[in-house]
């Protein structure tokens, strides 16, 4: 497998390689490479890589996955343009 | 465990510290930070760094700071990009009032050797070609203010001072600081005891309880102030937009996101830092205001961090006469990201007895005993 090519994060392009690298590293929490990678922080706010990361560093460090702690889950929900929240108030009317 | 010096923080403050300590030689440096490293207000600000200031001592601290950061990267040796963007702040006036107030700012800036200008809002739609000039009287620019990546600037710092020899402990918090005979003899963890005479309070939030586990009163409190990241797009704005009247900053930052962030008077003096939909309601209504266009960005994600705010808005960077060895950096107001180099610069020369780069008087503890020596700074959102 080229790690090179398996694109984890799609929103912020990030690579299986990218990860080990951090790994490699020193670098053990999910917040620590979240925050240096911006894995998970995308358009879609995780929904595909925050489950890879947690499996890889599961692999990596041979702890079970469900003890890989993975970050809040932060408001929107969804993204909403600016002007519709701003605006949001006249349309209910 | 024994240290020589046990910091008490791994935010942008401990961390520079830490590293200006081991710099000049300390061995035995010891940092404790009870989460991962910039778990604090670091990890949430908005990493602006301007120069525009209102009162003498920020306006210092900054312009040092700043002569740091455009070589940063060189100096900490660091191997990935701190994304140092410096194009500048733009601060808007709203009206003839904060027209004159800037004016004197800008002199007063301008008297240290920052190169700001006050401009006209034809000479600023130039800079920013989406600003709404309809609300806006002015404004001032400043071009070598700037942005860098908070996360990665600390990281910068945290990997430097490793290779010196720092140690850092994370995910373990200091519980108790054992005083006797008016010394410092240990710092007790809930993983390690540290048998040390010097400890620094750069716990940020926490920095009030911290002085609390000696019987310092530290005048600063914490309140919540929320920001929020929008979808990436091409570049289309230079500086950081602030209007303190307006209540907002916002900048593109280079990965293409817009950041910004407003206060809110009536939040609470607390450890809380959650998303309301009251600041999303309110920012989206000022930054439409101002800057029509990026209404049409999406906003991805809100979060919230604190300000650890002091009586004057200016930081207390500080030994004690209670107690010796016992030494802190806190109280930066909303503005200790962009002072970090000059605090950690300051506070190991302090520590080590050396004459201080700039003089620090006004930024001790016991300023506040005198009421009038206070100067307060109005420059903040
Ligand atoms: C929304 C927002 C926007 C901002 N924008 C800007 C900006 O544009 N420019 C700017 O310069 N500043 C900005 N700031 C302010 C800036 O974030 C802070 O001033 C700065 O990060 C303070 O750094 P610090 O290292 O002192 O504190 P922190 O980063 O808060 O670090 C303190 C650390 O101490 C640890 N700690 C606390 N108590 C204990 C204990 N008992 N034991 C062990 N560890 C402990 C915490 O876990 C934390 O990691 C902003 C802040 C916010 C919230």
């Amino acid at each position: 497998m080229i790690k090179e090519d398996v694109i984890i994060c799609r929103c912020e392009d990030i690579t299986l390689k990218d990860i080990t690298d951090l790994l490699d590293e020193g670098y053990q929490t999910f917040e620590e490479i979240k925050r240096i990678l911006r894995i998970g922080m995308g358009a879609c706010q995780g929904s595909t890589c925050i489950s890879l990361l947690q499996r890889e560093i599961s692999n990596y460090h041979n702890i079970p996955i469900e003890k890989v702690e993975t970050p809040k889950v932060r408001p929107l929900m969804t993204g909403v343009k600016l002007k519709s929240i701003s605006e949001a108030y006249k349309n209910e009317s | 465990m024994k240290a020589n010096i046990v910091i008490i923080g791994s935010g942008i403050s401990g961390v520079s510290i830490a590293y200006n300590l081991a710099k000049k030689g300390v061995k035995d440096i010891v940092v404790v930070d009870k989460s991962y490293i910039s778990s604090g207000s670091t990890g949430r600000c908005g990493a602006g760094v301007r120069q525009q200031w209102g009162t003498l001592m920020n306006c210092k601290l900054a312009k040092s700071s700043i002569d740091f950061f455009e070589k940063a990267q060189k100096i900490l040796k660091y191997h990935r990009d701190i994304e140092f963007k410096q194009e500048g702040y733009l601060i808007v006036a709203e009206d003839d009032e904060e027209f004159n107030q800037f004016k004197k700012n800008v002199k007063l800036q301008n008297s240290v050797g920052i190169p700001s200008i006050q401009i006209s809002k034809d000479e600023a739609k130039k800079i920013v070609p989406h600003l709404n000039l309809d609300v806006i009287h002015s404004a001032t620019y400043c071009k070598t203010d700037g942005h860098l990546n908070p996360f990665l600037m600390t990281d910068a710092y945290y990997v430097a001072a490793k290779k010196l020899g720092v140690k850092f402990y994370f995910y373990e918090e200091v519980k108790e600081i054992i005083v006797s005979n008016k010394k410092i003899q240990k710092v007790i963890t809930d993983k390690h005891e540290f048998y040390t005479h010097k400890v620094v309070n750069a716990a940020g939030g926490f920095a009030k309880e911290v002085g609390d586990l000696v019987g310092i009163d530290i005048p600063v409190y914490s309140e919540n102030h929320e920001i929020l990241v929008t979808e990436p797009i091409e570049k289309i704005q230079g500086p950081m937009v602030i209007s303190f009247k307006k209540n907002i900053y916002c900048q593109q930052v280079p990965h293409g996101a817009f950041i910004m962030g407003r206060s809110d008077k009536s939040v609470e003096k607390n450890h809380d830092i959650s998303s309301t939909w009251k600041f999303l309601d309110e920012m989206s209504k000022t930054a439409v205001e101002l800057l029509p266009l990026i209404g049409e960005l999406r906003v991805i994600r809100q979060w919230g961090g604190s300000y650890n705010v002091s009586p004057d808005r200016q930081p207390i960077i500080s030994d004690t006469k209670e107690l010796a060895g016992y030494y802190m950096a806190v109280g930066f107001s909303g503005h200790g990201f962009m002072f970090a180099p000059m605090t950690g610069l300051l506070l190991s020369e302090m520590i080590l007895n050396e004459p201080t780069s700039i003089d620090i008087t006004d930024l001790h503890i016991d300023r506040f005993e005198s009421e009038n020596k206070t100067n307060y700074e109005q420059s903040v959102v």
